[in-house]
C-alpha cells in the first residue's frame, strides 16, 4: 500500500525532473550546482561531516513508537516530503540528501542517546527532529557539545535560544498575544478561564496569557486549572466553567486528554458557537481524533492552517496528500517541520558550506518565499518571523481563517514583562 | 468561595456536580468490572486490560465507518451492534490468550503480570502497525451527543446517562451470572477450591477460559462505550490501567460489591476534590488516600473468606 | 556450597569472568560512544541486581524500582544543577544563583529541601539515604501488615504514578516534565568530555562490583537463607520465631539503595534526570532485565540488563516497530518458557556440557526451582 504511493511519487517526480531538464531555459535558470557538479567536498565540509561528492546525510529524530507517535508522525512525513522535493530539484550544493531516521520512542533519554549517535557515529550534517520540549531539552546539551544543527518544529514555551538550534515553530508570545488581542476585541472577551495539561508548555503559556490579560487587556482570569497528562475526566471542571461563566475558555490541553475534554464539553451542552473557546493546542491532527463535529465553532490560534489560501500552500497540500494519502491532514507543526529541510538547504547554499559554525551564522535573515504559511524569515535569535492566525473549526475538521496579523511578528523568546 | 453565588445557582451546581460524580462512578465501575472478574475470580493480573478496551474502541470505530459508508440510514443505532461486536472481539481474543498463555501461569500470579505486560506492548504495536499511529475519531449518532436541559443551569448529559444505564445493566448481568446462574456457581467453586471443584466434575479449564473471556469481553464493551468520552489510539489503553487496578484492589479483590463500593468512593472523592482543588492535586490526593487506606487495610474494603 | 562467608569457587570464577568482560574486553573493543551506552546500561544493572535480591530471593515483586532509581538520580542532579547555576553562570536571570527553571517559575530563593545539595558529601549520603528512607516507610507500612504478592506490586505501581504526577506538577521545584537538564560539572570536573565519560564508566563498573559482592554476602549469610525460606513458606518461617517483616524491609531497602546508586551514576553519565524514569513503564522494564537474566541469579541480572538493552539499541536503530514486538515477546517467552532466564539456560544446558568437557562430576545445582505461588498472605 505505502509502497505503491511511494512508487507513484517517485515516478511523478522523475517525470517532473525530466520535463524540467527538457526545457533548456529552465536549466539555465536553475542554480549553478543543480546538476550534480557541486564544489569540492573538501571545501564545503571542513569538520568531517558525512558529506561525499554526491551525497549529504541528515538525521530525522522523532518518536515512531510510544505515546508521542500520535503527534510526531506528521512531522516525519513532512520532513521526508521536503527532502524528496529538494532532491528532485537537484539537492543541496549538488549533493543528494540521504536521511537516517532514528526513533526517540517517546522517551527523553532515548532522544539524547539517538542524537548523540547521529552526531558522533553517523556525522550527520543536520538533525530534523524532536517534538516535545522535554525531548528538546534532553537533546540540546548533546547538540551543543558535539556542535550539531537541530531544526525543531514545535510551537513551544520560549525561554531558550541556541546557536545550534533553529526553531521553526512559534515561541509562546508569537502564538499567544495576537490571538488574545483578537478575542478581546472581536468577541468582547473580558473574563478568561485558563485550562491546560500539567507541564511546562501550558504553564508557561498560561503565565504569559495571564499577564497579558491582566496588564494589557484589562480583563480578568476567572479560573486557572491544570490536569495531569492523559487525564480523561473533565466533568468537574466543566461544571466550574458553567458556574463562573467566563467570556472565553482559553485552552492548552494536549494529547489524549484533548479528545476527552472536547467530547465531554459538547456532551455537557456547552455550545461552542455561543461560548467562545480559544485553544493553542488543537491542530488539524488533533481534530482527527476529536472528531470535527465535536469541536465545531472553537477558535484556534496558530501560524498555519491546512486551509490557508495561497499558491504555496495549495501546492504543498497537494504534494503532501499525493505522498501520504488523501486522508492525511496537515497541522501547524507538520508545516513547521516541512520548513526545516528547506531552510537548512538555503542556509547551506548561502554559506557555501555544510560546516555547522558557518550555517549558524548564515541562518540570520534566510528567507523562504515558498513556505506554505506564506513567507518566513529567520531572526538572528534563530526563531522565525511569522504571522499569527486565528481559525474557526468547521464540521469537516478544517479551519476557516477568521483573522491574520497584518505583519510578521518578531520572535521574542525572552519576553520582558511576561516572566 | 461560595459567597459570590446565589442560592439557586449553588443548588444547581450541587446537582450537576453530583451527576458528574455519578458519571465518573459509572466509568470507573465499567472499567473495573472486567478486571474484577479476571483478577478477583482468577487471581490473574491482566496488565493488558486497557488494550482489550481499546480493541473494543477500534471495533466501534470500524463499525461506525462501515455504517457511514454502506448503510447510513441505520447509523443512529449502529452503536448497539458495535458494542456487541466489541464484546465478541475482545472476548475471542481473551479466550485465545487464556489458551495460549494464561493457563500455564495460574500458579504464578506475579508472572501473569509480566506476561500480560508483554502482551500489552505487542497489542499496542499491532494497533499502531495496522490502524496507524494517529488517534481515530469515532463518529457518534447525533442523539447520543448533547444534553437535556432541565433548568437553566442543570443539564443532563445524554452520554452520561447512557454510560450509567450500560454500567447498571452490565453490573446486574454480571451479578446474576455470578451469583444465580449455574455457571457462576461453578466459577465460584473453582475460585474457592480448584481441586475439589474438579473432583466433583466441574471442567475447571473450561470455566477458566470462559471467565477470562467474559472479563475481556466486558473490557471490550467498556472500551466501546468510552469512545463517547475519551480518545481512541494505540496507546490510549494505558490511560486507564492504574485507576482500574486501584478500584479493584481497593474494593477487595474477590467481591463484586466491594468493586462497586470502591468505584463509588474513589469517584466521589475525586470529583469533589477536583471541584475545590486543581486537577493535578485532586488526582494526587485521591491516589494517596487510596494507597494510605490500602496500607491500613490491605485486604480492601470488602473481602471474601477463601480457603487456600 | 559450604563456603558461607563470601564467594565460593565457582562464583569467584564467574565474577572474575564478568569483571574481565566489563573492565577489559568492552573498553578495549568499543568506541567511546558505544562504551558510554554500556555505561548507561550498567546503571540499570544496579536496579536489576536489587530486583534479584528482593524479588528472586525475597519473593517481593516491586513495580516501583524506578522510584528509587529516579530519587537517587534526582539527588545527584540537584547537586550538579546547583553547581551549574552559580551566580556568574546565571546572571541573566532575575534571581541569579538559582536553577534556571526556578527562575522561570517566579521562585526567588532556593527552597529549603535544595539546601543540602550544595555539599557533595551530603548529596552522596542522600543518594542512598532518600531511596532507603522511602523504601523503609513503604516497607514498614506494608510488610508489618502483611501486604504481599500482587497487592504490593500494584501499590508500588500507584506510588510510582503519584510521584510522577507530583514531580511534573511541581515544576518550579523539580524542573517538571523536562527534568533537571544541562548538568555540567562535578566539583569543577567537566562530566561532559569523553575522558570524563570513560572514567565514569569505570566508576560505575566498580560500584556495580561492590554491590555484587554485597549481594553475594547477603545471599550466603544466614539472612539470605531466611529470605529464601520466607519466599517459599512464609508462615513456617514466622512460626519458627522469625520476624518476617523485618527481613523483608531490609531486603527492600537494600534494593532501593542499589537503585539509588544506579540512578546517581545514570545522571552523571547521561547529564540529566527526568520524571520519565520514575514512572510505571521504566519500572516494569527494569523487572524484565532481571527476569531475562534469571531472577535467582545475581550475575544473570547484569547479563540480562546488558543483553536486553543491547538488543533494544540495535533493533531500534534499524527496526523500531519490531522492537516493541520483540520486547513484548521477550516478556512472554521469559515467563512461559524460561522462568529462570539466562541463568536457567546456563545451568541446565551449558553447565553440564562444560562439566563434561572438564571431566568433572556434577554436584547439586544451586537454586534450581522457581518460586511456586505467591507467599502466603
Amino acid at each position: 500500500m505505502s509502497d505503491d504511493i511511494e512508487r507513484g511519487l517517485e515516478s511523478s517526480l522523475r517525470r517532473k525532473l525530466l520535463m524540467g531538464m527538457a526545457a533548456i531555459p529552465a536549466v539555465a535558470l536553475m542554480p549553478k550546482f543543480a546538476l550534480g557538479a557541486g564544489p569540492a567536498t573538501s571545501e564545503v565540509n571542513t569538520t568531517g561531516l558525512a558529506v561525499t561528492d554526491t551525497e549529504v546525510t541528515v538525521g530525522i529524530l522523532h518518536s515512531v513508537t510510544g505515546t508521542m507517535a500520535i503527534s510526531e508522525t506528521g512531522s516525519v512525513q513532512a520532513e521526508k516530503l521536503a527532502i524528496e522535493q529538494i532532491n528532485a530539484a537537484g539537492g543541496v550544493l549538488g549533493r543528494k540528501i540521504k536521511y537516517i531516521q532514528e526513533d526517540g520512542a517517546s522517551d527523553w533519554p532515548t532522544f539524547a542517546e539517538k542524537a548523540k549517535k547521529l552526531l558522533v557515529q553517523d556525522k550527520v550534517a543536520a538533525i530534523m527532529g524532536c517534538w516535545t520540549s522535554a525531548s528538546r531539552k534532553a537533546v540540546l546539551p548533546v547538540i551543543e557539545q558535539y556542535n550539531g544543527m537541530l531544526y525543531y518544529p514545535t510551537f513551544y514555551e520560549g525561554l531558550e535560544q541556541s546557536k545550534n538550534v533553529i526553531y521553526t515553530g512559534q515561541e509562546a508570545t508569537q502564538q499567544i498575544l495576537a490571538g488574545l488581542d483578537w478575542v478581546a476585541k472581536e468577541k468582547a472577551g473580558k473574563s478568561f478561564y485558563l485550562i491546560g495539561s500539567d507541564y511546562i508548555w501550558p504553564r508557561t503559556s498560561m503565565k504569559i496569557a495571564r499577564k497579558h490579560i491582566e496588564a494589557h487587556l484589562g480583563g480578568s482570569v476567572s479560573g486557572e486549572e491544570y490536569f495531569p497528562l492523559g487525564h480523561t475526566q473533565f466533568n468537574s471542571v466543566i461544571n466550574k466553567i458553567k458556574l463562573r461563566k467566563p467570556d472565553v475558555i482559553y485552552c492548552a490541553v494536549v494529547g489524549g486528554s484533548n479528545v476527552a475534554f472536547y467530547k465531554q464539553l459538547k456532551a455537557a451542552g456547552i455550545d461552542l458557537s455561543k461560548q467562545t473557546l480559544l485553544t493553542i493546542s488543537v491542530t488539524e491532527d488533533e481534530i482527527d481524533g476529536i472528531g470535527g463535529e465535536n469541536i465545531t465553532g472553537a477558535y484556534a490560534c496558530m501560524k498555519y492552517f491546512q486551509s490557508l489560501e495561497n499558491d504555496n500552500n495549495k501546492e504543498f497540500v497537494a504534494e503532501f496528500k499525493k505522498m501520504w494519502g488523501e486522508k492525511t491532514v496537515i497541522g501547524d507543526v507538520t508545516q513547521a517541520a516541512y520548513l526545516g529541510p528547506w531552510l537548512w538547504k538555503m542556509t547551506v547554499e548561502k554559506a557555501g558550506s555544510f560546516d555547522v559554525d558557518k550555517i549558524a551564522v548564515a541562518s540570520t535573515d534566510i528567507e523562504f518565499t515558498k513556505a506554505p504559511e506564506g513567507y518566513v524569515k529567520i531572526h538572528e535569535n534563530h526563531h522565525l518571523w511569522s504571522k499569527a492566525r486565528v481559525g474557526q473549526v468547521q464540521p469537516d475538521g478544517q479551519f476557516k481563517v477568521v483573522f491574520e496579523t497584518a505583519d510578521l511578528i518578531e520572535p521574542n523568546p525572552f519576553p520582558e514583562g511576561y516572566q | 468561595m461560595f459567597a459570590e453565588y446565589s442560592l439557586p445557582e449553588l443548588g444547581s451546581i450541587f446537582v450537576m456536580q453530583g451527576f458528574a460524580g455519578l458519571i465518573l462512578f459509572s466509568v470507573f465501575l465499567l472499567m473495573a468490572l472486567g478486571l474484577a472478574i479476571i483478577f478477583g475470580q482468577m487471581g490473574v493480573i491482566n496488565m493488558a486490560h486497557g488494550e482489550f478496551m481499546i480493541l473494543g474502541a477500534y471495533v466501534t470505530y470500524f463499525t461506525s465507518q462501515f455504517f457511514l459508508n454502506y448503510i447510513p440510514a441505520l447509523f443512529s443505532i449502529y452503536f448497539f451492534l458495535a458494542m456487541g461486536l466489541a464484546f465478541l472481539a475482545s472476548g475471542a481474543l481473551g479466550m485465545f490468550i487464556e489458551w495460549a498463555m494464561i493457563r500455564h501461569l495460574y500458579k504464578r500470579p506475579l508472572d501473569t503480570l509480566l506476561a500480560t505486560w508483554g502482551l500489552s506492548l505487542i497489542l499496542q504495536q499491532l494497533y499502531r502497525s495496522f490502524f496507524g499511529p494517529r488517534e481515530v475519531g469515532v463518529e457518534l449518532p447525533e442523539w447520543m451527543m448533547g444534553s437535556i436541559p432541565v433548568t437553566d443551569m442543570v443539564e443532563v448529559q445524554i452520554n452520561g446517562l447512557f454510560v450509567m444505564g450500560l454500567t447498571m445493566a452490565i453490573t446486574i448481568a454480571v451479578a446474576f451470572l455470578m451469583y444465580k446462574s449455574r455457571w457462576g456457581k461453578q466459577v465460584r467453586a473453582v475460585v474457592q477450591n480448584r481441586v475439589m471443584a474438579g473432583a466433583v466434575g466441574i471442567n475447571t479449564e473450561k470455566v477458566d477460559r470462559y471467565t477470562f473471556a467474559l472479563g475481556c469481553g466486558i473490557a471490550g464493551v467498556a472500551g466501546s462505550a468510552f469512545t463517547m468520552i475519551g480518545s481512541t489510539g494505540p496507546t490510549s489503553g494505558q490511560l486507564y490501567i492504574v485507576d482500574t487496578f486501584l478500584v479493584v484492589v481497593f474494593g477487595g479483590a474477590a467481591s463484586l460489591l466491594g468493586t462497586i463500593a470502591s468505584a463509588f468512593t474513589i469517584s466521589q472523592a475525586q470529583s469533589t476534590m477536583e471541584f475545590f482543588l486543581s486537577g493535578s492535586m485532586a488526582k494526587v490526593l485521591t491516589l494517596l488516600g487510596v494507597v494510605g487506606i490500602l496500607m491500613l487495610r490491605p485486604q480492601g474494603l470488602f473481602t471474601l473468606k477463601v480457603r487456600r | 556450597m559450604k563456603n558461607t562467608a563470601f564467594l565460593n569457587r565457582s562464583e569467584l570464577i564467574a565474577v572474575a569472568i564478568l569483571a574481565v568482560l566489563i573492565l577489559v574486553v568492552l573498553p578495549m573493543s568499543l568506541d567511546g560512544f558505544r562504551l558510554n551506552l554500556v555505561g548507561k546500561y550498567l546503571t540499570y544493572a544496579f536496579v536489576a541486581l536489587g530486583l534479584v535480591m528482593c524479588w528472586g530471593f525475597g519473593g517481593i515483586l516491586s513495580l516501583g524500582q524506578g522510584i528509587f532509581f529516579g530519587l537517587g538520580g534526582y539527588c545527584m542532579a540537584m547537586f550538579l544543577k546547583l553547581e551549574a547555576s552559580s551566580v556568574e553562570n546565571t546572571k541573566i536571570q532575575s534571581t541569579p544563583g538559582i536553577p534556571d527553571f526556578m527562575d522561570w517559575n517566579q521562585i526567588t530563593s532556593l527552597p529549603w529541601f535544595w539546601e543540602p545539595f550544595k555539599s557533595l558529601p551530603a548529596t552522596m549520603l542522600l543518594v542512598v539515604g532518600v531511596p532507603v528512607l522511602l523504601a523503609f516507610i513503604l516497607g514498614f507500612a506494608m510488610f508489618t501488615r502483611r501486604v504481599g504478592g500482587t497487592y504490593f506490586a500494584i501499590i508500588t505501581q500507584a506510588i510510582a504514578a503519584i510521584l510522577t504526577i507530583l514531580i511534573i506538577g511541581q515544576q518550579g521545584y523539580t524542573g517538571g516534565i523536562n527534568g533537571i537538564t544541562d548538568l555540567r560539572t562535578l566539583n569543577g570536573w567537566d562530566i561532559r568530555t569523553d575522558d570524563a565519560k570513560f572514567i565514569l564508566y569505570f566508576v560505575s563498573a566498580g560500584l556495580l562490583f561492590a554491590c555484587i559482592l554485597i549481594a553475594y554476602f547477603v545471599k550466603h549469610s544466614k539472612l539470605g537463607r531466611i529470605l529464601v525460606a520466607m519466599r517459599d513458606k512464609e508462615d513456617r518461617v514466622r512460626f519458627s520465631g522469625y520476624n518476617v517483616s523485618n527481613f523483608k524491609i531490609f531486603v527492600f531497602c537494600l534494593a532501593a539503595a542499589f537503585a539509588g546508586i544506579g540512578g546517581a551514576m545514570f545522571t552523571l553519565q547521561v547529564g540529566f534526570m527526568s520524571p520519565s524514569f520514575v514512572g510505571i513503564v521504566p519500572s516494569i522494564e527494569m523487572v524484565i532485565y532481571a527476569a531475562v537474566g534469571g531472577r535467582l541469579s545475581i550475575l544473570g541480572a547484569i547479563y540480562g540488563t546488558l543483553l536486553v538493552n543491547w538488543a533494544k539499541t540495535a533493533f531500534s536503530e534499524s527496526f523500531p516497530e519490531l522492537w516493541l514486538l520483540g520486547l513484548g515477546g521477550l516478556f512472554i517467552a521469559v515467563v512461559l518458557a524460561f522462568p529462570n532466564g539466562l541463568a536457567g539456560i546456563y545451568t541446565s544446558y551449558a553447565e553440564p556440557f562444560i562439566r563434561k568437557l572438564m571431566n568433572k562430576k556434577p554436584d547439586i545445582l544451586p537454586g534450581g526451582n522457581i518460586p511456586q505461588g505467591s507467599p502466603a498472605e
